[in-house]
C-alpha cells in the first residue's frame, strides 16, 4: 500500500499555494482566529503531484477497461458533452443572477424540458431533481398530492414487485407510505394474479423499473397499468433502466403517471463516484400542477423560471436554486448530439451487444438465468452450477476478471437470483471487446475446473489483492488519526 | 446439503421455529438462507415487547452481499432477542439453529404453527428454488 499524503508530511515543507497571504485579513475577531495550525500535510508541490498522479494509475475505470457495470455506474460519456458544461457562461453564472442575463442557459433548459418530455411520452418535465432518489422522492410526492387535491386520503400502500430497483421501497417510506411487495414468476414477468390480489382502495400506486433489474422487458405492462388505473392507483416508473428503451418505447404510451430519469446514468454523466447526478421527473397531465419547482417556462421569444406563484399546487422546492446546472447541461449536449435516430441507436446497441454477449456466453457453457427471454440492455448469468461442482463463486469469477484487464460485472445482485453476475456492455462497446470478456469467462472456467484455488486467490495483478470485504465490513475503522505524524 | 433439523418448523422466506414447552417460540434463519447471504456483517434484532406479526418484517441480517428482511413466522409478542448478535453476527452462519438464534416470541395463535414446513416439506421447497 502506498503511504498516505499526511504520512508525507514534513514540518514547513510547504507548497506556494500554503504561503501566507500577503494580503493581511481585517475584521476577524481575535476570539475566532485559530492560534494553531490547521492539520495539513506539509508536502511540497512535486510531492502531491506525484502523490495523486499515481492514485490516480491505479483507477480501474472506463478509460482504461471494459466497464461492464454499464450504465448503472459509468457508460461512456462523450466528452464534448462536459466542454461545454464548463464553459464560464454555464459554469460560472451565479444562481441569483436575473433570467434576463441567462437567456441562453434558460433555452437550453427549455430545450431540455420539452426533448425529455418528447422521448418519454410525458405532458411535462421538471429538471430540478438533483439525484435519482430525489427523483423518486418528488414522483412519490406528486402521487400523494395527487390523491390528496382530491381528498382521497385512505390510500396508505405503494406496490412494489420484488424485481423493482431497490431505491424504490425506501422512497415509499420516505414518502410514508407502507410497502406491498408482490413477487415476480420465474420468467421475469410480475405475476398478476398477486397483483390483482394486492390492489384495492388502499393502493396509491405501484411502483416498476421497465426493464425490471432481472434485465428483462415486462410483458403485460399495458394490463398492469389498467389493474392499477382501476384500483384506482398510479403508476411510477424508475428510469433506472432508461438506456434499454431510449427513443423505442415511451413509458407515457405505456400507461405510466410519473417518471425520474437518471441523466446521470443515461445522459452523458458520470454516476459512479456520487455525483452530482440529475433526476428529472416527468408526468402524466393529471398530475402537471404538481411538478417541483423552478421549471423554465418560454414567453413570446423570453424565457423565464416558473416559482411558487405561477404553481401553486406544486410539491414546492427540491433545493435552493435550480438543480444541477451542469449535468442538465451535459444531458442537453448528449440528447442534441444524437439526435431522435441517435437515440434510437443508443437502444438497439445496448441491447444488442447483451443479447450477443448472452448469446456467446451461453454457447461457452455458461447458464443465463432467464434464457428463455430476450435480454434487455443487460442480463445475468447464474453460476451456480460453477459453485457447486467446481466451488467457483460468481465472486471468484468476478474477481479473476480483474487480471484479465476486465472491470467485474455487478455480482450478486439481484438477490432472488443465486450466484449471479448482471453484465450490461453498453451501446458504445465493439465486437472486439465483447468476444475478449467471453474468452476470458471461458478460460476462467478452465482453470477452475484445473484447480479452483487459483480464483480464489485472485487478484494477482492488481495494487491490492482480494481484499477482506468480511472485516471490512465487522470492523469499519476509516479513522486516520493525526498523531501518526511525523513532526 | 443444508442442514435441515427434524424438531423445527419452517418458512417458505427461509425462517425456523422452535417451539418451546413454556408457550414461546425461537426463531432464526434457516441453514440454507445463511448459505444464500454469506457472512454476516450485521444483525438488527428487535425490541423486547415489541408485537410482531406472522409475515412481517421483524428483523434484518446485513450480509456482504445484501441486507435482507427476516419476516416472523408466527404472531407475537418478543420476549427475549440474542443480544450476542450486536458483537457476533458471524453466529448465524456458524450456528444458524442454536447460538445463531435471533429473538423468542410469545405465541399468540397456537393455530398459525399448522401453516408451516416440517423439515421434509422445506427440503421440497428448497429443492423447488434450485430446480
Amino acid at each position: 500500500m502506498s503511504t498516505l499524503i499526511f504520512e508525507q508530511s514534513r514540518p514547513n515543507r510547504i507548497a506556494v499555494a500554503q504561503m501566507a497571504s500577503a494580503v493581511e485579513v481585517k475584521g476577524i475577531p481575535a476570539a475566532l482566529r485559530r492560534t494553531t495550525r490547521p492539520l495539513l500535510p506539509q508536502v511540497s508541490e512535486m510531492q502531491v503531484v506525484r502523490h495523486y498522479t499515481r492514485l490516480s494509475q491505479k483507477n480501474f475505470s472506463i478509460d482504461t477497461q471494459f466497464y461492464p457495470l454499464g450504465s448503472c455506474t459509468m457508460k461512456y460519456n462523450p466528452r464534448v458533452c462536459n466542454s461545454v458544461a464548463l464553459q464560464p457562461g454555464f459554469a460560472g453564472r451565479h444562481p441569483y443572477a436575473p433570467d434576463t442575463s441567462g437567456q441562453g442557459l434558460l433555452a437550453s433548459m427549455y430545450d431540455l424540458q420539452e426533448l425529455l418530455k418528447e422521448v418519454t411520452g410525458m405532458k411535462g418535465v421538471s429538471l430540478t431533481p438533483a439525484a435519482g432518489a430525489q427523483g423518486e422522492f418528488a414522483g412519490v410526492a406528486m402521487i400523494r398530492a395527487y390523491h390528496d387535491s382530491r381528498n382521497d386520503t385512505a390510500r396508505s400502500e405503494i406496490i412494489v414487485p420484488d424485481a423493482a430497483h431497490g431505491t424504490n421501497p425506501a422512497t415509499a417510506i420516505m414518502c410514508g407510505y407502507k410497502v406491498k411487495e408482490i413477487p415476480t414468476k420465474d420468467c421475469g414477468d410480475i405475476d398478476i394474479d398477486a397483483l390483482k390480489a394486492a390492489v384495492g382502495p388502499q393502493t396509491a400506486g405501484i411502483m416498476l423499473t421497465n426493464p425490471s433489474t432481472v434485465g428483462v422487458f415486462e410483458r403485460n405492462i399495458k394490463e398492469i397499468a389498467k389493474i392499477v388505473h382501476d384500483a384506482g392507483g398510479l403508476l411510477y416508473y424508475d428510469g433506472a433502466n432508461l438506456n434499454a428503451i431510449l427513443g423505442k418505447v415511451r413509458p407515457g404510451d405505456m400507461g405510466f403517471d410519473v417518471i425520474h430519469m437518471n441523466l446521470h446514468k443515461t445522459f452523458s454523466t458520470p454516476h459512479g463516484g456520487g455525483g452530482p447526478g440529475a433526476g428529472p421527473v416527468g408526468v402524466s397531465g393529471r398530475l402537471l400542477p404538481f411538478l417541483p419547482i423552478p421549471m423554465v417556462t418560454k414567453e413570446g421569444d423570453k424565457f423565464r423560471w416558473l416559482t411558487e406563484k405561477d404553481r401553486p399546487e406544486s410539491i414546492g422546492r427540491l433545493s435552493a436554486f435550480t438543480g444541477n446546472i451542469g449535468v442538465l447541461i451535459r444531458a442537453y449536449v448528449y440528447a442534441r448530439l444524437l439526435g431522435r435516430e441517435g437515440m434510437e441507436r443508443v437502444a438497439e446497441y445496448a441491447t444488442l451487444n447483451a443479447n450477443y454477449m448472452a448469446a456467446e456466453l451461453q454457447k461457452a457453457g455458461f447458464e443465463l438465468a432467464y434464457p428463455e427471454r430476450r435480454a434487455t440492455h443487460e442480463f445475468i448469468v447464474t453460476l451456480k452450477k460453477e459453485a457447486k461442482e467446481l466451488n467457483a463463486t460468481a465472486m471468484d469469477f468476478a474477481k479473476r476478471l480483474l487480471d484479465y484487464g476486465f472491470h467485474a460485472p455487478t455480482t450478486y445482485f439481484p438477490l432472488m437470483v443465486p450466484e449471479c453476475l448482471l453484465i450490461e456492455p453498453t451501446e458504445t462497446e465493439s465486437k472486439d471487446v465483447l468476444d475478449g470478456f467471453v474468452a476470458a469467462m471461458a478460460k476462467i472456467k478452465a482453470e477452475a475446473q484445473q484447480d479452483s484455488s487459483l480464483l480464489k486467490g485472485a487478484p494477482y495483478t492488481l495494487p491490492s489483492r482480494r481484499l477482506d470485504d468480511v472485516r471490512a465490513a465487522r470492523e469499519l475503522d476509516l479513522t486516520w488519526k493525526a498523531g501518526n505524524v511525523v513532526s | 446439503m443444508s442442514n435441515i433439523p427434524d424438531t423445527l418448523l419452517y418458512t417458505s422466506s427461509h425462517e425456523w421455529v422452535e417451539v418451546l414447552s413454556d408457550g414461546t417460540a425461537r426463531i432464526g434463519i434457516t441453514d440454507h438462507a445463511q448459505e444464500l447471504l454469506g457472512d454476516m456483517v450485521y444483525v438488527e434484532v428487535p425490541e423486547v415487547g415489541d408485537e410482531v406479526k406472522s409475515g412481517e418484517e421483524c428483523a434484518v441480517v446485513e450480509s456482504v452481499k445484501a441486507a435482507s428482511d427476516v419476516y416472523s413466522p408466527i404472531s407475537g409478542v418478543v420476549v427475549a432477542v440474542n443480544e450476542t448478535l450486536a458483537e457476533n453476527p458471524g453466529l448465524v452462519n456458524g450456528d444458524p439453529y442454536s447460538d445463531g438464534w435471533i429473538m423468542r416470541i410469545k405465541i399468540a395463535d397456537q393455530g398459525e404453527l399448522e401453516e408451516l414446513f416440517d423439515a421434509e416439506s422445506y427440503q421440497d421447497v428448497i429443492d423447488e428454488e434450485d430446480h
